[in-house]
């Protein structure tokens, strides 16, 4: 017993680096068209396009991991892996303690949606939002009653059961929900502006895969490319560069 | 799986469900059932070890080795499990890559807490960063192992303290008389008797165990949990399968595995408690 | 002191009074004192009410299965099988799952003087739905805690009550359910702490904490997201529960002695921790 716990230990501290440029990419997938675990169990979405393009760009070897979205800053900046490409929209809060690249989508409007029956008014009622997220923060500002959930699948399971009057959430994670759901789902109100824009995460310490990354997302911008994986993603209407 | 999923959208209601089911999400959901097993056949041992070396340690002679032994087995139940899982993980693997930073980088002098980043040298983490993938998996699945070993391992402290001093005193004082030395009373006298007094302690141990296992998932591991909510969700037609909300049908498919892993833990723990005579 | 305006703040926090915005920025040490401490009134209270309505209903089902009623004891022992072979954490799911979809409907109620409306709405908020799987949950427990103790009280005892000729109802109140409690109460204050640390479960499985009220690991994992550092919320929390399960046993310490008090002194038995968890 004695001699597999010193083999353990010694392994734990001899273990020698093969190459340093791995670059591990931390994404919920949870968040569809931005990102999710699609059929065969791999992450998928706009992000992981974006996200391999750059890598391949800055000549990056990248890893990607899953993070579940309440623990996807503390695992960053302990080092579980270098950066959130998550949909996670750009604040003066989350820049405090961590830091963005250039944005890599315009600033996205958030939108409030109801059942399509209601005709009340989505800031006086109880609306969902995902925990921790802009629109969390939004909600409890605003007036309304908040009522927070860990999955941004859970806010809309709970608007379908009659839990909640509306959801906050990003426009383009509710527009095709909206349209699938048959007239059930409407948004409500207009648009909201919150936040700077969706940007890639990284610690402040990394400035430069913070720079690497800058300069990979100015070259898809002006080749173009960036704004073909937003059209193929988020459709005819999103906003590109 | 089967040839004909190529195009899910127009198969019968049954050829759905048979590709639904065997596409590779869920061959992930099942593989996690298995994931659940061996945590808990990996574990068991492992806390089993540390409850004898806290419950030795709390008889010990050295104060220091006495004061930590029962620090530790009273403040680890003191505290909801899940609590300790949401810090400890981190604080291992912490203490592990700062002090690799400190034996592999010694020339590095900045702190490796610079704000709330946590900077190691990239030779000192752990796994490292270019290695696959599965290296990083197995490494986050030895933290919740050890995790929940050192969790249950405090309650294993009490059984075995517990058992140690049920074990009849005239039987120790035997030992004595032969002139064993302590070592040697501990290996052949104590360890010995204290079985049998600590096995049903250590059935209702294993079934805490069990049920503690869902929170895996706090850990940062897919587990039966994570897949459960991953599947169940709502699916719009970006997917391959889109359905409404199901979770509750995973749920229960949990809840259902969850009952059949107890019912047969006890009937086993049951015969194997009327092999051995308990004394009571 | 400044901790004295936080506490003005938010020592309420958690049920609704106080300052509407939680801290977001300069989270001080007081803030995340004062606001967990906030928290642990939901446990507490949790915690209270699954406990007492439990305790009453385990004596209850563990007399029926005592006295091995045919059919209503094996619907018992089926309902004690699911609740104590599956986790509590799966359970909080289904439940939550479950209540979700019930129709949602109004009872009328009526009280005399005025008229209450009982909503099956509300069993998806976590003050009744919560408090309704933990008390199914702790009495099913409770429930082979007592059943087993009842076993093993020896048949003679019951026999002189019977020689008394003391109804079974008396019987029942002096005898058996005394004896009963006194032979199973170390297991049952084992009881009571494991359920006092599951309430912890309660906003973390499914159900959903409403204008940002939660309990006590809810504010503790919102400091640790807003502060990104775990070492200083979860230690704090931890200080809380480990003062209060000392309380708890506390408390069952003095309800013992007066169980115990007509007892010869060598047979008078004190609790003993966790030797046999029944858990």
């Amino acid at each position: 017993m004695k001699k597999i716990l010193y083999t353990a230990i010694l392994l734990a501290f001899i273990y020698v680096p093969a190459n340093a440029d791995t670059v591990r990419m931390g994404t919920e997938g949870a968040y569809p068209p931005y990102n999710f675990i699609n059929d065969n169990g791999e992450i998928d979405g706009f992000e992981r396009d974006l996200g391999d393009e750059l890598c391949d760009r800055a000549g990056l070897d990248c890893e990607w991991v899953q993070n579940d979205w309440d623990s996807i800053i503390p695992n960053l900046v302990s080092g579980n892996y270098d950066t959130i490409i998550a949909g996670m929209s750009i604040t003066a809060e989350r820049d405090e303690v961590i830091d963005f690249t250039q944005n890599y989508l315009q600033p996205d409007p958030s939108a409030y949606i109801t059942t399509g029956d209601g005709n009340k008014a989505a800031y006086i009622g109880v609306v969902a939002a995902q925990t921790a997220t802009i629109q969390a923060s939004h909600v409890a500002e605003s007036g309304a009653i908040l009522a927070e959930f860990a999955t941004p699948d859970e806010t809309i399971s709970a608007l379908r059961n009659g839990e909640v009057e509306a959801v906050m959430a990003d426009k383009s994670f509710l527009a095709p929900i909206v349209a699938e759901s048959n007239g059930g789902l409407k948004f409500i109100g207009g648009d909201v502006y919150i936040g700077g824009g969706v940007g890639m995460g990284i610690r402040e310490s990394d400035s430069d895969l913070k720079d690497t990354f800058d300069a990979a997302i100015d070259s898809m911008k002006a080749d173009g490319s960036l704004n073909t994986l937003i059209e193929k993603w988020f459709g005819d209407e999103a906003s590109l560069f | 799986m089967f040839e004909y999923c190529a195009d899910p959208d127009i198969l019968s209601t049954f050829e759905w469900f048979s590709c639904y089911l065997t596409n590779g999400k869920h061959l992930l959901f099942y593989k996690s059932f298995g994931l659940v097993l061996l945590l808990l056949i990996i574990t068991a041992p492992l806390a089993i070890l540390l409850g004898l070396l806290a419950a030795v340690g709390v008889k010990s002679k050295i104060f220091l080795l006495r004061l930590f032994s029962k620090a530790y087995a009273n403040i680890v139940r003191g505290i909801p499990d899940i609590i300790f899982f949401l810090f400890i993980p981190i604080t291992i693997d912490q203490l592990i890559e700062f002090s690799r930073h400190k034996i592999k980088c010694p020339e590095i002098t900045d702190s490796v807490w610079q704000g709330s980043d946590f900077i190691v040298c990239s030779a000192a983490k752990l796994p490292l960063n270019s290695d696959p993938q599965w290296i990083h998996d197995i490494y986050g699945f030895l933290l919740a192992v050890l995790s929940f070993a050192i969790v249950y391992g405090a309650f294993a402290a009490n059984t075995f303290y517990g058992a140690m001093n049920s074990v009849p005193p005239s039987q120790i004082e035997t030992g004595k008389s032969f002139g064993m030395s302590r070592k040697q009373l501990y290996l052949s006298v104590i360890f010995p008797q204290m079985w049998r007094y600590a096995l049903p302690g250590l059935s209702n141990l294993w079934m805490l165990l069990i049920k503690s296992t869902p929170l895996l998932f706090l850990l940062g591991i897919q587990d039966v949990v994570y897949w459960a909510r991953e599947l169940g969700g709502s699916k719009t037609s970006i997917f391959q399968y889109p359905h409404p909300d199901w979770r509750v049908w995973y749920f229960l498919s949990l809840l259902v595995f969850y009952l059949l892993l107890t019912k047969i833990s006890e009937l086993i723990l049951n015969r194997l408690s009327k092999k051995i005579y308990i004394p009571i | 002191m400044i901790c004295e305006t936080t506490l003005d703040l938010y020592a309420l926090r958690s049920i609704g009074i106080g300052e509407k915005l939680l801290p977001k920025s300069d989270i001080t040490l007081c803030e995340q004192f004062v606001l967990i401490g906030s928290g642990i009134i939901w446990n507490l209270y949790f915690c209270i009410i699954a406990l007492c309505l439990g305790f009453m209903f385990a004596i209850f089902t563990a007399i029926i299965r005592f006295n091995r009623y045919k059919y209503l004891s094996k619907i018992i022992d089926i309902y004690v099988f699911i609740f104590r072979g599956s986790p509590l954490f799966i359970q909080f799911f289904c439940a939550y799952e479950i209540f979700v979809l019930l129709p949602k409907i109004g009872f009328d109620i009526n009280l005399l003087f005025t008229t209450v409306t009982i909503e099956t709405s509300w069993l998806t908020k976590a003050w009744l739905g919560a408090v309704f799987v933990l008390f199914l949950n702790t009495t099913a427990y409770s429930s082979e805690i007592f059943y087993g103790a009842l076993k093993s009280i020896p048949k003679h005892d019951i026999e002189a009550a019977d020689a008394f000729g003391l109804s079974t109802k008396r019987k029942y109140r002096k005898i058996i359910i005394p004896t009963m409690l006194r032979n199973s109460w170390s297991s049952y204050t084992n009881e009571a702490i494991f359920l006092f640390h599951a309430t912890t479960l309660v906003f973390f499985s499914s159900f959903p904490a409403w204008r940002q009220s939660g309990d006590a690991l809810y504010y503790a994992s919102y400091f640790a997201d807003k502060t990104f550092n775990p070492f200083i919320p979860y230690p704090i929390i931890a200080i809380y529960f480990i003062s209060i399960t000392l309380l708890i046993i506390l408390i069952f310490k003095i309800i013992n002695v007066y169980f115990t008090k007509h007892l010869p002194k060598d047979r008078k038995k004190p609790i003993k921790l966790f030797a046999n968890m029944v858990r």
